[in-house]
């Protein structure tokens, strides 16, 4: 589970999975794909977006399915350290009151 | 950064020496035309002046009897088919009348351009659709149909469809038109927050003085069918083109009245503006 747009920490507990770079329809299904793999085996899952220069809706899309799947399967699901341009495109969504976003 | 502004060239829009006729009528006149990443363009010109002529050829709907239109680095008229198609997809219009489908809930209507382009699935689709209405204030309506909405509801669900894709460049025809000075301004915020959020370029026809100098980062004024001036809010209100002048001597329908004054224009013989 490494490639240019997601590398991830695990262990027992958590998995935290660092995006980088640009986010869009060309690749916004492997970070959907991820975020749901990463919940199958983790109780707790970040997504660390601190080096995400450019999300679209269907990345955002892909992290708002996460927290869809966390909810209905027990798990948790939290964001942490938004980049300046995911954090004003998670604002203008108004989503930064339902995610849980850590620094 | 701002969304997409890494990808998007310098100047989103550059319209050179554009000539274009109906019939035998020449209703653009070697118009020159600028916009840049980032900006919010209003255009603002009388009737007949070539305001919608220029947007309807800037989106490719007709081919120019001279000059030359690069929209996001692509000069339309040279580029294929399938490369103008793809062009479009960076591409949001909003139009005056709204244009929702009217035999599709509002839902469907926002949904459409990403039924119609991509392959996400519905569960993302349904995702990005809500998220839009959210965005412009619409959330949970997603069931109404367009029969079922206000004139401001109209341009807010049309502005979502606009914006579904995320495109690089939104044009906006008279977002202000026919709506309360309430509703009207909260359209204005919505814009600017449009632009301050994801990055988009704006190029916004309005007839509305108020909501012009409230969003315009440039003002364009088309006369005759040609740009008779491109400048900053400031510098078009200080204007001493008589043409400018007329045309920001419109009063508002919202301006307050001076009843005396009123009176003297509706009942003395030589009455002229002071």
């Amino acid at each position: 589970m490494k490639s240019d747009l997601i590398n991830f920490e695990k262990d027992d507990h958590h998995c935290t999975l660092f995006v980088q770079g640009d986010v869009d329809l060309s690749n916004s299904s492997e970070l959907r794909k991820t975020i749901l793999s990463a919940l199958k085996t983790s109780p707790l899952v970040e997504v660390d977006l601190a080096d995400v220069t450019y999300i679209d809706s269907s990345g955002i899309a892909a992290l708002v399915e996460g927290l869809q799947y966390a909810n209905n399967h027990d798990k948790s699901f939290h964001l942490k350290r938004l980049s300046a341009h995911v954090k004003s495109i998670i604002e203008l969504a108004r989503l930064d009151q339902v995610f849980t976003i850590d620094d | 950064m701002t969304s997409q502004n890494h990808k998007t060239p310098d100047k989103v829009i550059e319209v050179t020496d554009l000539v274009t006729h109906y019939g035998t009528r020449k209703i653009l006149d070697g118009m020159n035309f600028e916009v840049e990443r980032g900006e919010i363009r209003v255009i603002m010109g009388g009737s007949g002046s070539g305001k919608s002529t220029l947007l309807w050829y800037i989106l490719g709907l007709y081919k120019p009897t001279e000059g030359r239109i690069k929209v996001l680095g692509e000069d339309i008229n040279q580029i294929s088919f399938n490369e103008h198609l793809k062009l479009k997809q960076n591409i949001g219009v909003s139009f005056q009348s709204g244009a929702l489908f009217s035999s599709m809930s509002v839902g469907e209507n926002v949904a459409f351009p990403l039924r119609e382009f991509t392959d996400l699935d519905e569960n993302t689709i349904r995702i990005i659709t809500r998220m839009k209405l959210e965005v412009v204030n619409l959330g949970g309506f997603h069931k109404l149909m367009p029969s079922q909405l206000s004139g401001g509801m109209i341009k807010r669900a049309a502005l979502a469809r606009a914006i579904v894709m995320d495109p690089k460049l939104l044009f906006f025809d008279e977002p202000s038109a026919g709506l309360d000075p309430v509703v009207a301004s909260e359209i204005d915020d919505l814009i600017l927050s449009l632009r301050d959020n994801m990055g988009m370029s704006m190029v916004v026809v309005t007839h509305e003085l108020e909501s012009a100098f409230k969003i315009a980062d440039r003002i364009t004024v088309l006369d005759q069918g040609k740009n008779l001036l491109t400048a900053s809010v400031e510098e078009v209100k200080k204007s001493k083109n008589k043409r400018i002048m007329d045309l920001l001597q419109r009063r508002s329908r919202h301006d307050k009245l001076d009843p005396e004054e009123y009176l003297r224009r509706l009942t003395q013989e030589n009455y002229t503006l002071s």
